[in-house]
């Protein structure tokens, strides 16, 4: 099993902790079901700060690392550290606490509640986390939080105040998802793909707003993609293929 | 307090879906409690049909017939009860007032009743309302006539109107007393009872008609003018029955035991509120039928309902991943979801209850008058709370159907899953 690091020049930032954010080690999983699939991941990191891309074709098993990733399933085998807690160890409802707690998470599109405001959006994780609820109360109440951050992403005032989620276009659309992804400063970004509908412009100033807050929060970011062209933007790029094994049927 | 602000969004904005939900579960309830309220009004109004009268007395016969043909107009008499037996009654000293009836003629297939004026007073009906005059006054005349409500409309008659009675109760005689005709004078208010349908005369006036005639037929070249005939003793042979009021209702069974018992002929008497009673029992299986339908239209509309969530669930796995991803269990989903089918049917429950109360009170004018019952516009009694309470039960416990499906797929997709 070949662990690659593909390093970039700008790795090691200054303010990165020495603890890892993310560690797997011995990691299987197997879907159950008619076709089973397995995912075999000896070792990976993701450093607290870190900026770090996956790259992988579809099929590869990125779904499945998210999966395992965010502790929606739980490892065969092995261990999953994330923040220093192994999640196979909590229960169903404490992992789901434990994952809005500690992740922040952008989906590919379709991120937002379409009938509900621009800021009972970015609110939303902030209702089931009470760590982050207060942190974000540390800066000031709820709604300027949630407003100065969609407004550091870059939306303006006026969409801000008026706009129902569903009239945003996609690019507003997945700058609000960001802002639900940092505030009350969780320690990792999870973003599945999230410029793929974006043209090139738009990707870069996104990603860029995203870096910035993240930034701010010392949240670690963790993208898959399957574009390599993004490589640049990030301090780390791994393929999964290189850290993982995956396999169709059953295991012998 | 957020999570329930989305779960109100999530419905508003799928709005016309819901509303139709909503509706249908309105419907269905303002068709169970409507179906309750005509039930109790109908059967109110039923044993309303006469009141203050204590004992109704004719011919032996069943108490049910004696009642349907001294009250509702149905049926006949198995016989006639004389003129002696009457005064006897009328003579104990526990009897207030006795009221006598002839049946046996009819106008236009509206029965014809032989009474006097004291019929007028002493019959009451719905919580002992007596009859009022709509316009003219009772029969001052030996050919006058006071017609029922209906009789008045369907006929067309106004005060003053000639008309003629048929021997018999068909709606189609062919034996007339075309030579002494009557004149209205007088038309009753709506009561709602059959006596709306009922046309009455004087007993004397029924014996005048009758006195020219033998075997229910005119003799022959023996024709009496209506001039002549007031100067005869018209004093009535024989009545149909008699209403009997008493002036103590401790004494009913003493003296319903005295009639049954008296020697002369055989007599029946009863009480009408126990012969109604026995009559709604008949009459009542078919109110039971209409509850049972009532009851199977709101499991439709809930159903319905179930139909509706289950549909949109697919539209709504996007967001249940949304709010799996922002840190709601999955127990969070099932309970939005079955909040949902309580929150739809409560909606529906209240709107149907407030729908019912606005309709009875625009139409409550309108059904008594031209039906004649009254439906009672009162808060909902304890059993009807307990249905409409149950409804919305049945409406979570429906929501909880999808809502288990959704946290299916909410452990399955996680909140990875990609539309």
């Amino acid at each position: 099993m070949n662990e690659l690091v593909v390093a970039s020049a700008t790795t090691q930032r200054e303010g990165a902790r020495p603890l890892d954010a993310v560690s797997f080690a011995d990691v299987k999983y197997s879907w159950p079901g008619p076709s089973p699939f397995t995912l075999t991941i000896e070792t990976f990191e993701l450093r607290r700060g870190e900026k770090l891309l996956l790259l992988g074709p579809s099929g590869s098993g990125k779904s499945t690392f998210l999966s395992l990733l965010a502790g929606i399933v739980v490892p065969d085998q092995g261990r999953i550290d994330i923040a220093g807690t192994d999640m196979a160890k909590l229960s169903g409802a404490a992992r789901d606490r434990f994952r809005v707690d500690h992740f922040g998470i952008i989906f590919q599109m379709f991120n937002l509640l379409p009938y509900a405001s621009l800021i009972d959006n970015v609110l939303l994780p902030l209702r089931f986390s009470k760590t982050r609820r207060d942190n974000a109360l540390r800066e000031g109440s709820l709604d300027i939080v949630a407003k100065r951050m969609l407004l550091a992403l870059g939306l303006d005032e006026t969409v801000i105040a008026t706009s129902k989620a569903s009239s945003l276009s996609v690019g507003q659309q997945q700058r609000v998802a960001a802002a639900r992804a940092l505030i009350g400063a969780p320690e990792i970004i999870v973003a599945d793909e999230p410029t793929s509908a974006l043209d090139r412009n738009t990707e870069g100033a996104f990603l860029k707003l995203l870096f910035t807050q993240s930034e701010e929060v010392d949240a670690s970011v963790i993208m898959v993609s399957h574009d390599e062209s993004l490589e640049e933007h990030f301090d780390r790029v791994v393929r999964l293929t290189d850290i993982a094994v995956s396999q169709r049927g059953v295991l012998s | 307090m957020m999570i329930v602000r989305l779960a109100l969004q999530s419905l508003l904005n799928r709005w016309v879906t819901a509303l139709l939900t909503v509706l249908a579960i309105a419907m269905s309830v303002m068709l169970l409690l409507g179906v309750e309220k005509v039930r109790t009004g109908a059967r109110e109004s039923f044993a309303d049909t006469i009141s203050g009268t204590d004992l109704i007395v004719g011919a032996r016969s069943g108490s049910l017939n004696l009642l349907l043909y001294s009250v509702f107009r149905i049926g006949n008499a198995t016989n006639n009860v004389t003129w002696k037996s009457y005064q006897d009654i009328a003579s104990m000293p526990e009897v207030s007032w006795i009221v006598p009836m002839s049946l046996g003629d009819s106008h236009h297939g509206f029965r014809v009743l032989g009474t006097n004026t004291d019929y007028f007073s002493h019959y009451k009906f719905r919580h002992g309302q007596s009859m009022t005059f709509a316009s003219g006054g009772p029969f001052k005349d030996l050919f006058d006539a006071v017609i029922g409500a209906d009789v008045a409309e369907q006929l067309g008659y106004k005060v003053g109107d000639k008309i003629v009675v048929a021997h018999g109760v068909g709606s189609i005689s062919f034996v007339e007393h075309a030579d002494k005709p009557f004149r209205v004078s007088g038309i009753l208010a709506k009561t709602g009872t059959p006596i709306d349908r009922t046309v009455h005369v004087s007993l004397e006036a029924i014996e005048a008609i009758h006195i020219d005639w033998q075997n229910g037929a005119p003799v022959p070249g023996e024709s009496i003018s209506a001039d002549q005939v007031r100067q005869m003793n018209l004093t009535p042979r024989a009545i149909t029955a008699a209403l009997v009021g008493l002036k103590s209702k401790l004494a009913t069974f003493k003296v319903q035991r005295r009639i049954n018992d008296y020697q002369e002929e055989p007599l029946s008497a009863i009480m009408p509120g126990v012969a109604l009673q026995e009559l709604w029992g008949l009459v009542g299986t078919a109110e039971t039928a209409l509850s049972v339908v009532s009851a199977m239209v709101v499991a439709t509309a809930l159903l319905g309902m179930v139909t509706m969530i289950l549909t949109t669930l697919n539209e709504r796995r996007r967001e249940m991943a949304i709010l799996r991803s922002v840190g709601a269990t999955p127990a969070t989903v099932l309970g939005l979801l079955a909040a949902e089918g309580g929150l739809l049917t409560l909606a529906g429950v209240v709107l149907g209850t407030v729908g019912l109360y606005a309709g009875l009170w625009l139409a409550q004018p309108y059904i008594d008058h031209t039906y004649g019952l009254s439906l009672a516009i009162d808060p909902p009694r304890p059993d009807e709370w307990l249905k409409l309470v149950s409804i919305v039960v049945a409406g979570f416990f429906a929501g909880l159907l999808p809502a288990l499906r959704a946290y299916r797929l909410s452990l399955a997709d996680g909140m990875m899953v990609r539309i």
